[in-house]
């Protein structure tokens, strides 16, 4: 594993989360283990959350990656979907990957199903194929500035992985790969279609950690294109990047 | 730890699914109509199947792997990953799976072996295998042999939550066991317990298995599934308990919720007052003659 653990990031960054806080990490179902262990690298506190009266009390929400449609029948037969929404709108941190990315979208397809809907963005589900089409594949370089801190090469972990395929105007691209969306950032909302807590970087749940009231830095990167960009789905399903499958 | 996966596919990614299974339940399914039941009861993967495992206790003969037409069917129905069964040892069953796309092989007990001798070498393929054990020295012998998720063996088919709940004490006792150990007495526990001796360094360094721990064999109630979390498995397989009981929705969203919801006794009873229905049969494994006990299949 690379020793890229960025860990004073967020705890000496500029943003409003530079002491220990408090990170939910929502528990249903999924990978919310491995979140829990970087969110711990980085100095922070983590908690399983399983239900809306837990919300007031974080400092910043992570939706961890598993199964979506799982997720979601939790979310509406636990009346958690509005205090959720509302925990977003709240200019509070919170990254979703993968599942989470797909509960943060505006817009599911693939098929289409209901979501939090609120970072505006149209996503869709397994876009790669099966898990044989899973791939660890590299971000484009250089990284967003916000996500400086090393020179390693940011590795993607990419499980069934989903495709942003829409981005809305006030919609961030921070991690991209071959020039595809991988993370995207809207206010304190932060999506990722990859699985940073599959590889122990640190670097992304930092810049989400550090952003926060005061992070939103659209239109900061003025090259990026992403003014309701329309993207073009991968062609095959191997060639969607760089894969140590190949290698 | 490193990637010591196939040479195609790190090991990462293998394990990197059953990861995003974790806090879930995968049900045995044998047609298209149950897998839709299983995915809108939120089970987070299906396993494919021509028949569950009671069923295949009562008919005998050989059990194989299921027919194409219904994994395929399976799989072009619902959007959650779908496993499905090997015979243990056969590698031409594994490589048709895998050629299919499944996502996951369990190269199982519940079939009839097809090599006594010799488990898949599962690093030769790109999909990732599950594989039953009863002790940790049978779970490092199939994670040395490549397997991405250990489950209990425990009894399928049987409704009987005791053999699932003797495999997993076992092996957590034998974790804990090693960590206690002066590194002088590792290569002994290694061989005494036949496994390999670097994952039982890394048990003895971790007190985890080196991959995610499941649980099967016998979950036919909401109770059965909170139990085995409680126990230390992270995810749970539930085969003929949901669709051998007479309400099968009603027991898949009942067991889901408390696998999610183990550890809070009133959100497991929320679960189990939702069934007004029959659970499986269940069997006394004790009194099962040790030829019908599927859990000796394998080594």
């Amino acid at each position: 594993m690379a020793a890229s653990d960025t860990g004073s990031g967020a705890r000496a960054g500029t943003g409003r989360l530079s002491a220990e806080c408090i990170v939910g990490v929502l528990a249903l179902q999924g990978d919310f283990e491995a979140h829990e262990r970087l969110i711990e690298r980085l100095g922070h506190r983590s908690v399983r959350v399983r239900r809306a009266v837990q919300l007031p009390d974080l400092d910043a929400l992570v939706l961890p990656g598993g199964e979506s449609t799982t997720m979601l029948l939790f979310l509406e037969r636990e009346g958690l979907m509005q205090p959720l929404r509302d925990f977003c709108a709240s200019g509070r941190p919170v990254l979703g990957t993968c599942a989470g990315a797909i509960l943060l979208a505006r817009t599911v397809e693939g098929p289409r199903q209901d979501s939090l809907g609120v970072l505006d963005i149209t996503i869709r589900r397994n876009a790669y194929g099966r898990q044989l089409q899973s791939f660890v594949g590299h971000a484009d370089t250089p990284l967003h500035p916000d996500l400086a801190g090393s020179d390693a090469a940011l590795e993607l972990v990419c499980i069934r992985a989903p495709l942003i395929e829409r981005l809305g105007p006030d919609v961030e691209v921070l991690v991209s790969a071959d020039g595809r969306p991988m993370a995207v950032r809207q206010g304190a909302l932060v999506a990722s279609t990859f699985h940073p807590e599959m590889s122990g970087d640190t670097r992304l749940l930092a810049c989400v950690l550090s952003g926060g009231a005061t992070g939103n830095a659209a239109g900061k990167v003025a090259a990026t294109p992403t003014h309701a960009a329309t993207l073009t789905a991968p062609s095959a399903s191997t060639s969607a990047a760089p894969s140590e499958r190949t290698s | 730890m490193t990637d010591n996966g196939s040479q195609h596919t790190p090991l990462r990614l293998k394990t990197g699914l059953a990861e995003m299974l974790k806090g879930g339940v995968i049900m045995d399914v044998t047609t298209v109509e149950q897998a839709k039941i299983a995915e809108d009861a939120g089970a987070c993967a299906v396993m494919a199947l021509e028949r569950v495992p009671s069923d295949i206790r009562k008919d005998g003969g050989v059990a194989r792997m299921a027919r194409i037409d219904i994994i395929e069917a399976i799989m072009g129905t619902v959007t959650i990953p779908v496993m499905a069964k090997c015979r243990i040892g056969h590698f031409a069953e594994a490589r048709v799976l895998q050629q299919l796309g499944v996502d996951y092989i369990d190269e199982s007990e519940v079939l009839t072996p097809a090599d006594e001798a010799y488990h898949v070498n599962k690093h030769d393929f790109d999909v990732p295998f599950v594989c039953g054990a009863r002790n940790l020295g049978e779970a490092l012998r199939r994670v040395g042999e490549g397997a991405a998720m250990i489950r209990t063996k425990g009894e399928a088919g049987s409704g009987n939550i005791v053999e699932a709940v003797r495999h997993m004490r076992t092996v957590q006792k034998a974790m804990r066991e090693l960590t206690l150990m002066g590194s002088e007495e590792l290569m002994t526990a290694a061989k005494d317990m036949g496994a390999p001796f670097e994952l039982v360094r890394m048990v003895a360094a971790t007190g985890k298995l080196p991959v995610p721990n499941f649980a099967a064999g016998g979950i036919a109630t909401p109770a059965d599934a909170s139990l085995m979390m409680s126990l230390g498995a992270e995810a749970n397989f539930v085969g003929s308990g949901i669709f051998k009981s007479s309400d099968p929705a009603k027991f898949a969203t009942a067991i889901v919720t408390a696998t999610t919801h183990w550890d809070d006794p009133q959100r497991v009873l929320e679960a189990a007052r939702t069934i007004s229905a029959e659970a499986m049969p269940g069997l006394d494994v004790a009194k099962l003659d040790p030829a019908e006990l599927l859990q000796t299949r394998g080594w």
